[in-house]
């Protein structure tokens, strides 16, 4: 958390980085996806049940597509190569078109010589955003603490806290959204510790975060041992929410289902990620927020309360991830188990660095790490050469990569990690 | 952390001369406060969940003894049964500690290394991962290979020191080479050390022949610690305790040790003083995740004598709460390393014998790592705050993270 771990590298020319991973990509894809692959074709369906009209599946001849493929980034590559020499960044859009098409690539070749060489596209996508909006959650509290300057590696207990107390107390009340409002208090007090070790006892925030995620652990352990499982069907069968569909606009292929047909959580899920882009970088809020995160000094001395705005960002980060956790009991599955967060939160953790700290690039980094997570279940149905372990991996070494610094440098606010003390 | 920090861990080792005063003023008091907190708490929680607490609680107004008395019953039993487990009985006598000393064998280790980490102001959340792929290494040389007596056993030790090495070292190397934070970059690790032994434990290399689950064959007999007869403590906690010796000798006559202190307390001031930051940002994390790789080899080799998904446990983070108590001393992480062994030994127990769970030792544990990082808190809870004019910053711990 020392500024100098931040500091850019002084270079003249814009750094190799870029080019030479466009290059490793352009090199994999043309030879090993392409020429090497299989020449098998890809089917991919867009279609799911209950959809108003057909679309017709796409189909990719493996070799093929992939050679072209390969060729439109070895282009991107020399390009990126070009325009590093005459001292100019690379656009984004170039950068992002590129991961597109590797992840494209990627799709057809591993499919091509999966044994079934069918996927279903729509219940991909559908399933990614399933499995991200625990993600999404906790990343957006990841985002609204260390904006304030508060790391927080107490996600994953946040969670898992929102979990456990959202099936107890729907299970109790029988009414799922009071299991909803009880995960966000749970997640809430979660983050009334790290607020009051951190901030007024100055203990280093990680040690804090790091202690907070086995307490949380050890917590609900202990109750799902003492409490639930003495009797399941009093304390451990939450009442679920429901899934909500939109008539007609839920019966559009691929983006009906993933809009218009989920939980209320999946909806709050949206109008959070909205909510907490908007207050951050359109609001008087949202200003001060990111002044306390980046140099708390000079927000104090304009009058800002550095400690309080802090307080008040943990704790609503705590609410966020509180509510995304009971997504788990009040959703996903049907009652709480231990660990039932399985490390989510520290994907979550990786979602707000790959995103860069901020809301929507946390959101699309949580749907692509949801998305990973679900190729690796379809791809183990579907039989393929790539070991699932492999495919587990990816959100890690994409984040390894993006720390890094190999896609493009990621640099978190100022003071995150740092207590501010008034002297 | 900022870097212009007053002290961030103590700086001597000493344990002689100042002690008197650490035990009356310093930390000491706050830690067994801090620890008798945490244990109160827990006893609470026990006793909150207790079913005949409940009853009692009930009449709680018409015969208020009876509820405080089966407070206290539930509470203290299940402590009794986890002293009795870990320490001594009346049945086994003193041969539960040998059960105490044999977990806290690869805590020791792998709370080591964190604190290593710690003092060369890097927060290694990343211990988990270099267990597994030290005990990865290590078991492979154990049971593929075939060698003699002795030769076997060490080249086990070296390749788990050098699996966790390697698997510290890369994060050392990345965070020196472009100034990725190490917390993360750890807690990656630890993620991809998880998939990749789950991934080898379903290879042919790995499994046991004629095995569908995950599991590798025994560890031949001339590639584990000898054991102590009728106990499963073995040979690898004198490790432990040579690498304690180790660690400490390192920090307190080495340049390396001198030169991680540095960096610790301040980068800036390291690096004005040529110190090569870089270098020994890398040197530490290797050092960091060879002493976790012993921690492997401990359970490879010595308590398990297999190789499964489930190898490291929760050793890796158990190790951090290790470190913390220890303030990152040596020594300190040692006592740390028998305390928490003590809990984890006892709590199994404890489970058997009063049907409390074994989650309940985490939360004693991380309570009390919390509680000792704060101690103004500490001193709050007993009104020991008289001399309230001093800042808070004096008085907190901030072990690692620079």
């Amino acid at each position: 958390m020392t500024s100098s771990t931040l500091q850019p590298a002084i270079t003249v020319l814009p750094s190799k980085k870029t080019p030479i991973i466009l290059t490793a990509i352009a090199v994999i894809v043309f030879f090993c996806f392409g020429l090497m692959g299989n020449s098998q074709s890809a089917h991919f369906a867009l279609n799911s049940a209950g959809d108003a009209f057909k679309l017709p599946e796409l189909v990719f001849p493996g070799k093929a597509s992939n050679i072209v493929i390969g060729l439109l980034l070895i282009a991107a590559a020399v390009y990126s190569w070009l325009q590093r020499k005459k001292s100019k960044t690379l656009a984004t859009w170039i950068i992002a078109l590129a991961a597109i098409l590797f992840v494209l690539a990627f799709l057809i070749w591993v499919v091509a010589g999966a044994d079934i060489t069918t996927i279903s596209l729509a219940s991909l996508l559908a399933g990614a955003v399933v499995l991200a909006v625990p993600l999404v959650f906790g990343s957006l509290s990841g985002v609204l603490c260390e904006r304030a300057g508060v790391v927080n590696i107490a996600i994953e207990g946040q969670l898992l806290g929102g979990a456990f107390t959202a099936a107890l107390v729907s299970s109790l009340t029988k009414n799922a959204f009071a299991g909803l409002i009880a995960a966000g208090i749970a997640g809430a007090l979660v983050s009334l510790i790290l607020a009051l070790f951190s901030i007024k006892y100055l203990v280093n925030q990680i040690i804090v975060g790091v202690v907070l995620n086995v307490l949380v652990s050890g917590i609900t352990g202990f109750l799902f041992t003492t409490v639930m499982q003495e009797d399941p069907e009093l304390y451990n069968s939450p009442a679920h929410l429901p899934v909500i569909e939109i008539p007609l606009l839920s019966a559009i292929p691929v983006i009906g289902p993933i809009l218009f047909k989920q939980s209320v959580i999946g909806y709050l899920m949206y109008l959070a990620v909205f909510i907490v882009w908007f207050g951050l970088f359109k609001t008087k809020w949202g200003l001060r927020v990111r002044a306390v995160g980046e140099h708390p000094k000079a927000a104090d001395t304009l009058g800002i309360k550095v400690n309080r705005t802090r307080f008040w960002n943990v704790t609503l980060g705590g609410i966020v991830a509180g509510i995304g956790g009971s997504f788990f009991t009040l959703v996903a599955i049907d009652s709480f188990t231990k660990e039932i967060s399985g490390g989510r939160g520290f994907i979550a953790l990786a979602a707000v660095i790959f995103g860069r700290w901020n809301p929507i690039g946390a959101f699309l980094a949580a749907l692509l790490f949801g998305f990973a997570d679900n190729l690796q279940v379809i791809l183990t149905i579907i039989g393929t050469p790539v070991p699932s372990q492999f495919m587990a991996m990816m959100p890690y070494l994409v984040t390894i990569f993006a720390v890094a610094g190999l896609v493009g440098r990621s640099r978190g606010p100022a003071a995150a990690g740092e207590p501010y003390v008034k002297e | 952390m900022s870097d212009t920090k007053s002290p961030v861990i103590p700086d001597s080792d000493k344990p002689g001369n100042d002690l008197f005063k650490q035990i009356t003023q310093g930390p000491g008091l706050v830690s067994v406060l801090g620890v008798i907190v945490a244990l109160v708490i827990g006893g609470l929680l026990i006793a909150v969940t207790d079913q005949k607490v409940a009853e009692t609680a009930g009449y709680l107004f018409a015969r208020p003894a009876d509820f405080f008395a089966e407070v206290w019953r539930a509470a203290t039993e299940s402590y009794v049964a986890l002293f009795n487990g870990a320490v001594y009985n009346s049945t086994q006598g003193f041969k539960p500690f040998l059960e105490t000393l044999t977990v806290s064998t690869p805590l020791i280790c792998a709370g080591l290394g964190v604190a290593v980490a710690f003092r060369a102001g890097l927060f290694n959340i990343g211990a988990q991962g270099q267990i597994i792929i030290g005990s990865v290494l290590a078991g492979y040389v154990g049971f593929a290979w075939h060698l003699p007596v002795v030769l076997h056993l060490l080249l086990v030790i070296v390749f788990g020191l050098i699996g966790g090495a390697i698997w510290g070292g890369i994060v050392g190397l990345l965070k020196a080479k472009t100034g990725a934070h190490e917390v993360i970059l750890t807690i990656m690790f630890n993620y991809v050390a998880l998939y990749l032994i789950d991934y080898l434990m379903n290879t042919q290399a790995f499994r046991r022949p004629g095995e569908t689950n995950p599991i590798s064959p025994i560890l031949d007999t001339t590639a584990t610690f000898p054991a102590v007869p009728g106990s499963r403590l073995h040979l690898g906690f004198v490790m432990a305790v040579l690498l304690v010796i180790l660690v400490s000798w390192m920090f307190k006559r080495s340049t390396i040790g001198f030169e991680f202190r540095a960096v610790g307390h301040n980068p800036e001031a390291a690096k004005t003083a040529g110190i090569n930051v870089a270098r020994s940002t890398i040197i530490a994390m290797a050092l960091a995740g060879a002493l976790a790789g012993a921690a492997g080899v401990a359970q490879v080799a010595g308590t398990e004598k297999v190789l499964t998904n489930g190898i490291a446990g929760s050793l890796g983070f158990d190790a951090i709460t290790v470190a913390l108590l220890g303030r990152s001393t040596p020594w300190g992480t040692f006592f740390a390393g028998l305390l928490f062994g003590a809990f984890q030994a006892g709590a199994v127990n404890m489970q058997i014998t009063t049907g409390t769970p074994i989650d309940i030792v985490s939360v004693v544990q991380s309570l009390i790592v919390l509680f000792i990082a704060a101690p103004p808190l500490v001193k709050a809870i007993f009104g020991m705050n008289r001399k309230k004019k001093r800042s808070p910053k004096l008085e907190t711990t901030q072990a690692g993270a620079k």
